[in-house]
């Protein structure tokens, strides 16, 4: 764990934060997409190229992006009148630090890998094979789900017929 | 085929580009500090005092009548008149500008001053290089400043300045004249004073001209530049307090 | 090492040698700082000279003369313009968010600076070589839409929100047919490494080269390309985000001063960034267009080959109007999408037939009839028609 875990850490957890206890849509996505960014620099830190640049490019390319589309259009970027906290704010931070208390324990508890584990070297040629090869059905078949919805989207957008006089 | 449209577009600029390099017609663009498009000669910009004579204050043809300073719509003629007397362009002694200011910024090129000025004194120049380094004084522009000689006038508005010319010369040769057809002044029931007489339509001025022994330069120009300054006067200047109809709107000046 | 070797890594050559001074610890550091610098000295000044030249380009092609008062033939003129925008007041809209309308063109400057990393300017001469260089720019070019958004939506003004939205909607449309032109390229060398593409075009047969773009899915493919990356640069005939007849500046409209200034290098660093990538992917990068012009130095070549397509650009500035909105979006989902898909068949073609006459044949072919059908029906399609609008409620 080096200083630039660290300091990858804190933006990564600042901007997810900020996203929450911001009270303007665009700041909190914004602060999201500043998390968004720390997150593909923890995976490129971690040698992980190709998850990284997909990470900012679908998240921030796209994710963001729509969400920023969906606030231009309808009206609610102005700031929102709810504090930040909610009424049962405590009833959350309790149920949130159990579940964070069992994942801690499971993990530095686990003898399933041992600590450190020598960085393997995985090239985007190799993660295309292995799509091509070995999980080739289940691309195919997000391939489908995915014009399914494509088509769906395009079927929603489409202006209503006009109704046939009788 | 999709896009030939485009191809097309394309080597029309293309040609307009390599063309412009070749073929010097092609840039209408004038390189203006260096180069000058030709004056036209009805333009106007700002108005100027008319000097004859080598000295401009001396020669002033201005009388400080603040006839022009009434009328200027947006009040931007500063005049004020002297205390003593000298000749004017007709030889006969006047007040005379001791101040003559015209604001730059304030004035709106409308020529309401030219055309109401009795005494051609004052003139549309064409110079739009009105440019001054400060907004207050500087744009202030004084007698000195206004003074332009007639010959200056002859250069930019040549038609205009030659009317003018005749009409001065026909009156001063009208004030020189020793009264010799005192049947033409009975006849004028107002008796107009000689510049207005001066102002007067040519049918007017040219009975009393014509009948005593003229100043033959005066004789020479006179018939064609009447004409012309007939024409231009009816043409160019609505305003003008000095009618075409012979009688009658004589009677008008002076009332004037 | 010969003379033309020497010239060629004159820069490599150069760092190396600097390099050597520096202690070993602080040498990973120095050696990025020493390849970074150039990159953000170079890219800027031919910023400089590109709007010079774009201005007396588009100039001539008016028949006028363009910019030629300031210093000789005008070359000072962008001095003359650096100088102004940053004496200029540097206005912000009281209703503005302070913070982000601050951020946009920041966020956009470096977005536009570090696609630059995976270029490769010349022989060896690259920041990094990614093994997934292309994912890194096209992800990285991704980052240019949120900040202009972020430009348009804390100006709180409803022609640069209008601007914005414009601009997003369009690098939506477009990103995917560019991604998918350069795929072909991907395709055809399996790598996403930008050195490996231009390693791959470094052949030559009979003194002619490699490019890519010699072959017919190469060359729509770099047509594809070049209109998409016209598209993602919001450069006319696409310029609709920033529409000076209808809204004024876009995005970008309640900027002054040196902001608008980085909002225009941002945008003309994109373009050289695009055509850039263009150039490695189907131009042969650095390399010569002839053998035995292969004496002149690699960077020279990519230079010489990135001023014609700016040249390109500006011509193609100065003819074509400015599309409207649905004929764009049409444009990007009916023509280039299709061809774009169809282009890729056409390069899993070429990949799988054997080599000689007939494998030209088949691709030009499954190119050029779908393309020649499409216009017919567009043809067909210009009838007038009575136009409907919809409101919105
Ligand atoms: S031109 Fe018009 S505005 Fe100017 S000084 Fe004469 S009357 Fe006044
Ligand atoms: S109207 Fe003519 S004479 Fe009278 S003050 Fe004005 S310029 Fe002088």
């Amino acid at each position: 764990m080096s200083i630039v875990f660290f300091i990858l850490a804190a933006l990564t957890i600042t901007g997810t934060a900020a996203a929450m206890a911001l009270r303007n849509a665009v700041h909190c996505i914004l602060a999201l997409t500043l998390g968004f960014v720390g997150l593909a620099a923890l995976y490129l830190q971690l040698g992980a190229q190709f998850v990284g640049f997909t990470q900012i490019m679908v998240y921030i390319g796209a994710v963001a992006i729509l969400a920023v589309f969906a606030i231009m259009m309808t009206r609610s970027a102005g700031p929102h009148p709810q504090p930040a906290f909610s009424r049962t704010w405590r009833t959350g931070t309790l149920i949130a630090v159990i579940v964070f208390a069992v994942l801690a324990y499971a993990i530095s508890h686990t003898t399933l890998a041992p600590a450190t584990l020598p960085q393997p070297e995985v090239t985007v040629n190799q993660i295309g094979d292995t799509l091509m090869h070995q999980y080739a059905l289940p691309l195919e078949i997000l391939g489908l789900l995915l014009t399914a919805a494509l088509i769906g989207a395009v079927i929603v957008a489409m202006p209503a017929k006009q109704e046939a006089p009788q | 085929m999709f896009g030939s449209g485009v191809l097309k577009g394309m080597a029309e600029t293309a040609r307009n580009f390599l063309g412009s390099y070749v073929d010097k017609d092609r840039l209408t663009t004038v390189q203006y500090p260096e180069e000058h498009a030709p004056r036209i000669e009805a333009s106007r910009n700002f108005p100027f005092l008319v000097y004859d004579g080598p000295d401009p204050m001396a020669g002033l043809r201005c009388v400080s009548c603040f006839i022009c300073e009434k009328e200027c719509p947006p009040k931007c003629i500063i005049i004020e008149k002297s205390t003593d007397k000298k000749p004017d362009a007709v030889g006969k002694p006047q007040a005379y500008p001791v101040k003559f200011n015209i604001d730059v910024s304030v004035c709106m090129s409308c020529q309401i001053c030219v055309e109401v000025c009795p005494f051609d004194a004052i003139k549309m120049d064409v110079d739009f290089e009105q440019t001054a380094t400060s907004r207050f004084d500087a744009l202030l522009r004084t007698k000195q400043q206004l003074a332009k000689s007639n010959e200056y006038y002859h250069q930019i508005h040549p038609t205009e300045a030659a009317a003018v010319d005749a009409e001065l010369a026909a009156a001063r040769a009208k004030a020189a004249a020793p009264k010799p057809a005192p049947a033409v002044a009975a006849a004028k029931p107002a008796t107009p004073a000689p510049t207005s007489a001066a102002m007067a339509s040519p049918v007017a001025t040219a009975p009393p001209t014509a009948a005593p022994p003229a100043p033959p330069t005066a004789l020479s120009s006179r018939p064609e530049a009447a004409c012309r300054s007939g024409e231009t006067r009816s043409a160019t200047t609505e305003a003008s307090p000095t009618p075409d109809a012979p009688a009658p709107p004589a009677k008008e000046t002076a009332s004037e | 090492m010969t003379t033309p070797d020497t010239i060629d890594q004159i820069f490599v050559i150069t760092k190396h040698w600097l390099l050597g001074y520096v202690p070993a610890p602080l040498q990973p550091i120095a050696s990025a700082i020493l390849s970074v610098l150039p990159v953000m000295g170079v890219f800027p000044l031919l910023f400089a000279i590109t709007t010079v030249l774009e201005r007396k380009g588009l100039g001539r092609i008016q028949n006028r003369y363009g910019p030629n008062r300031v210093g000789p033939a005008g070359f000072w003129q962008p001095a003359a313009d650096g100088i102004k925008s940053l004496t200029k007041e540097d206005v912000v809209p009281r209703n503005a968010d302070q913070i982000v309308h601050f951020l946009a063109p920041i966020v956009l400057v470096i977005a536009s600076f570090i696609v630059y990393a995976v270029l490769p300017i010349g022989r060896n001469m690259v920041i990094t070589d990614l093994n997934s260089g292309l994912l890194y720019f096209f992800a990285v070019g991704s980052m240019v839409e949120l900040s202009v958004f972020m430009a348009g939506w804390s100006s709180h003004s409803k022609y640069s929100l209008l601007g914005a939205m414009r601009a997003t909607a369009q690098m939506i449309s477009y990103e995917i047919p560019l991604v998918l032109a350069a795929v072909v390229v991907i395709m055809a060398t399996g790598s996403l490494s930008t050195v490996t593409i231009v390693n791959a075009q470094t052949g030559y047969t009979m003194g002619f080269p490699h490019w890519f773009v010699f072959t017919p899915w190469g060359f729509a493919g770099f047509i594809l390309f070049m209109i998409a990356a016209t598209a993602e640069s919001n450069r006319s005939p696409f310029d609709l985000p920033e529409g000076e007849s209808e809204i004024i500046a876009g995005y970008y409209i309640e900027y002054s001063g040196f902001k608008f200034a980085l909002f225009f290098l941002g945008e003309y660093l994109g373009m050289f960034a695009t055509s850039g990538l263009a150039i490695t992917l189907f131009l042969g990068g650095w390399a010569a267009p002839f053998s035995f012009l292969t004496w002149i130095p690699s960077y020279f070549w990519f230079f010489a080959k990135l001023l014609v397509i700016i040249g390109v650009f500006i011509w193609v500035r100065g003819t074509l109007p400015r599309l409207r909105q649905d004929q764009l979006m049409g444009f990007a989902w009916k023509f280039m999408l299709p061809m774009t898909l169809l282009n890729v068949f056409v390069a899993a073609a070429w990949h799988f037939l054997p080599t000689g006459i007939i494998r030209w044949a088949v691709c030009t072919a499954l190119l050029v009839i779908p393309f020649i059908v499409f216009s017919m029906g567009l043809k067909q399609n210009k009838k007038l028609q009575v136009r409907t609008y919809r409101f919105a409620e």
